[in-house]
């Protein structure tokens, strides 16, 4: 299992500095940006929610899930199945009872896949979340390969007043740009609390933990829990955003994305899953938007394109962005 | 139900479960012997079946495709090894799910681009294309029980292979204890590419046998996976044993329950899956 | 006869055929170390094992401090009351000397993994797991290397570790599996300065190759070969043991 990768608990002032410049670079975004590009944003933004409810499972505890997109779908599903055909529902209890059903679902899974250990793990995480997957997949009731539409966007007011109204791009942006920034503020701050102290040590080294008197089953199970949870965040917003929810968004290429991310930028410090989501999204529509050369249509032959860019980032940059500053920082060698 | 419908839905069970066999011996052993996970497997059980309509098409027989796909496949497998593979033996699991993830998209893609996105039929041939009457009205493929009869030789050889040559004792060697065997003289970076290919060929073997009954279609691969690894979880990872009642177990529950259970019949497996790893977290025949 | 703190009877551990431990039986007592000593091969981790819970007995019972805890997990034989360390360093790498018996410490805490609480406080101001650290280091005389990284000290130091992680638990038992592997002369000194020190408050099990120190240290002397007990008793006793002799301390000297 995956101990050293996880590095920059603390992040260097550097880092910090960047990370703060680049949030007055998003606070400000909408005004100087296009339409177009905002929505491209909160998309990212979101993803960047989903990557960091991942790197408290993978980066800090050491638990590479091969099923997280599962926790991430099922919140988009219950947001279809609250909002009736004909109207639009109140933020204020299907956001909540979203995120519930992607907990207790990691929760329920969690229980069976936390006593494996290893790749036993990540095929377990892959087949449990591929289960999920057929449920909805091959069952009109819940949506079938079509998906579920979510017609009106659940609304935000409080006592007749509208908060926000996430019909508007800008103000979806910036209620997604808050979400981000106060689950990022929420992680780091549970990194150094004693859940987070112990997940860490469960990371590097799980037996020492237990002969220390660490109930690290429990510990596993929260985690999983918690993070299934935050998914369910991400895929409450991603549902707001696109109207549209299918069984892709819980696939295994999805969950295969997210883990992708968080190495991109660097795991274990969740300002590197932000980064690795961006990145990551960013990438994915430079190639997608690929030109036509000659007779070839490169944009269409995107899959290519990632599989060899996954391929080199894994070969050359395992450590991700944040591990080659620290790399840098340490002039040490390229892999642990 | 009636007997012969049972005795079809038994031997489907059959020939379904030992194509799966197939696939997770392959998985197991590269995964036992060389500590390396490999999402992108489905692909050669897909390669195998691309293969097959490609040369069936070119050859005009399925005998030749077959020949010729095992010997195209394994060199594949091979290449593939020894370009890659081979240096991420000692890297992390995280890093090989990632990376044959990407290997995945590649191979998708190489194969949209070399034989398109269409769905493609195989011809079964002649020989094989009768049925064998079970009464007035059902009856049962010739072609099926060939399938099942390939894969039971194939697992015969393979149990002969491993237990009964010096390649396979080299090979029990190396998997034990690697350092042990290379001061035995023992070349394990051979040993590491035979059991590659072997893993590979097998797959590509089911996939070739299968491409009449199954067709060829974009993502035949990831289905056949996700199924292969649950099979090795239940029977227990590096147990080739394990790997074999498991596929049978899989393919027992599978069809059943899609008989008797249509409604859930995409849930029975992964039920049945739960259920072993609370009993057993490590599989069957943990190694 | 001071109280016993951990008792084992008849002990076995099979692994197929072969039994690595054979119906062994120890007693601990507070204030008092009680060695164990034996041929490579012996049965001496496995027994090791068998009592902190890292191995689940094939038959016999353990109980520590009055409890029976035969076939108790780990965490469970650790909140009991037992600390272990281990033959082979088992410490956090890339953690600071601080924070790997921070943690340790922090496992004496209340334990809520599903607590909001837990979530949001700052494991570095618990005022309980910081005293039990500081002591914890004073005592294995790791002051002056609290802030290095654990995977850059050297090995008697890691080894001091080992231990300050184990005392971090505040245990009444100890089992102490071969704590002097690898060190030095003066190392080796302070060790068992140290192991003398913790006899006071402790019943400890020493399992150790090093015939100096065990002779010094021990109150109370097994021989095992071959997983079983040949000889137990006073180290004069045990010393004067023709079968031990024959056994293992011919081939020591």
């Amino acid at each position: 299992m995956s101990t050293a990768k996880a590095n920059l608990e603390t992040l260097p002032r550097s880092v910090q500095v960047v990370l703060a410049l680049a949030l007055v670079v998003l606070i400000a975004f909408p005004i100087i940006g296009a339409d177009f590009y905002t929505q491209m944003v909160t998309r990212m933004m979101i993803l960047a929610i989903f990557a960091m409810s991942l790197d408290l499972l993978q980066g800090v505890t050491g638990l590479v899930s091969l099923g997280h997109a599962a926790y991430f779908g099922l919140a988009g599903y219950a947001l279809a199945f609250l909002t009736p055909q004909g109207e639009a529902v109140s933020l204020w209890w299907t956001l909540p009872i979203a995120v519930l059903v992607s907990g207790l679902a990691a929760l329920v899974i969690g229980f069976f896949v936390v006593r494996t250990h290893g790749i036993y793990f990540i095929m377990v995480t892959m087949a449990f979340a591929q289960m999920v997957f057929f449920l909805f997949f091959d069952n009109k009731v819940l949506g079938g390969s079509d998906g579920l539409y979510i017609n009106f966007k659940p609304t935000a007011s409080v006592m007749g007043i509208t908060l926000f109204d996430l019909d508007n791009k800008v103000s979806m942006y910036y209620a997604t740009l808050g979400a981000m920034v106060i689950v990022y503020v929420f992680l780091r701050r549970l990194l150094w609390s004693p859940f987070g102290r112990a997940l860490a040590g469960i990371r590097v080294n799980e037996h020492r933990m237990r002969a220390m008197g660490f109930g690290t089953f429990g510990y596993k199970l929260s985690a999983f829990t918690l993070a299934g949870a935050l998914a369910g965040l991400a895929g409450y917003l991603w549902g707001v955003q696109s109207g549209y929810i299918n069984p892709e968004l819980m696939g295994f290429h999805m969950s295969a994305h997210a883990i992708m991310m968080v190495i991109l930028g660097g795991m274990g410090n969740f300002a590197g899953a932000i980064v690795g989501a961006f990145t990551f999204e960013y990438v994915l529509h430079v190639f997608k938007d690929l030109p036509q050369v000659g007779s070839v249509n490169l944009g269409k032959h995107w899959q290519l394109w990632m599989g060899l860019f996954i391929v080199l980032v894994i070969v050359f940059a395992s450590r991700g962005v944040l591990g080659l500053i620290a790399q840098v920082k340490a002039g040490g060698k390229p892999h642990d | 139900m009636d007997f012969p419908t049972f005795l079809i839905q038994l031997l489907n069970s059959v020939q379904y479960g030992l194509l799966l066999f197939m696939l997770a011996a392959g998985l197991t052993l590269i995964f036992g012997i060389m500590g390396v996970v490999n999402l992108a497997h489905g692909s050669f059980y897909m390669l195998g079946a691309y293969l097959a309509y490609w040369l069936s098409g070119y050859f005009g027989s399925l005998t030749l495709a077959l020949l010729g796909g095992v010997v195209l496949a394994v060199l594949f497998g091979l290449a593939l090894e020894w370009l890659l593979f081979c240096h991420f033996y000692q890297r992390d699991h995280l890093d090989q799910v990632l990376l044959t993830f990407g290997l995945i998209y590649i191979f998708e893609e190489l194969r949209s681009m070399l034989w398109g996105d269409d769905v493609h039929g195989v011809p079964i041939p002649e020989l094989l294309s009768a049925s064998i009457p079970l009464t007035d009205n059902l009856s049962y493929p010739v072609y099926r029980l060939f399938m099942s009869g390939v894969c039971i030789a194939l697992a015969v050889g393979l149990y002969l292979l491993i237990s009964k040559t010096r390649l396979g004792m080299k090979i029990r060697a190396g998997a034990f204890n690697r350092d042990m065997a290379e001061s035995l003289g023992i070349n394990i970076k051979r040993i590491h590419a035979v059991v590659f290919a072997l893993g590979v060929g097998l797959a590509a073997v089911a996939g070739i046998v299968a491409a009449p009954v199954s067709s060829v279609y974009p993502n035949m691969g990831s289905q056949v996976l996700i199924m292969c690894f649950v099979v090795v979880v239940i029977g227990g990872i590096g147990s080739v044993r394990g790997a074999l009642i498991s596929a049978l177990l899989v393919g027992l529950v599978d069809t059943f329950g899609k008989v008797l259970l249509p409604s859930m019949a995409g849930m029975m497996v992964y039920m049945l899956m739960a259920t072993v790893l609370l009993w057993k977290p490590e599989g069957l025949f943990k190694q | 006869m001071t109280e016993v703190r951990l008792s084992a009877r008849q002990l076995t551990k099979r692994f197929g055929g072969l039994a690595a431990v054979n119906d062994v039986s120890i007693d601990l007592w507070h204030n008092r170390i009680h060695a164990v000593i034996g041929p490579n091969g012996a049965g001496k981790s496995t027994l090791t094992n068998l009592l902190s819970g890292d191995l689940q007995p094939t038959s016999g019972s353990v109980t520590l401090g009055g409890q029976d805890i035969t076939g108790w997990a780990p965490e469970a034989i650790s909140r009991q009351g037992l600390g272990r360390s281990y033959q082979k360093t088992n410490i956090f790498l890339p953690f600071s000397v601080w924070d790997n018996v921070r943690l340790a410490a922090q496992s004496r805490d209340a334990q809520q993994p599903w607590s909001p609480l837990q979530w949001l406080q700052n494991a570095t101001k618990s005022v309980a797991a910081n005293d039990r650290s500081t002591r914890a280091i004073a005592l294995s005389g790791l002051e002056n290397r609290a802030s290095a990284i654990a995977g850059t000290i050297s090995h008697g130091e890691q080894r001091q570790l080992e231990v300050a992680m184990t005392l971090a638990t505040e245990p009444q038992v100890l089992l102490l599996d071969e704590p002097l592997a690898g060190m030095g002369v003066a190392e080796a000194e302070r060790m068992v300065a140290l192991l003398l020190q913790l006899k006071k408050d402790h019943a400890m099990l020493l399992v150790e190759h090093d015939m100096d120190a065990v002779f010094t240290l021990a109150d109370h002397l097994t021989v095992m070969v071959n997983g079983q007990v040949i000889a137990s008793g006073t180290p004069a006793v045990v010393r004067a043991d023709a079968s031990v002799q024959a056994a293992y301390l011919g081939e020591e000297h």
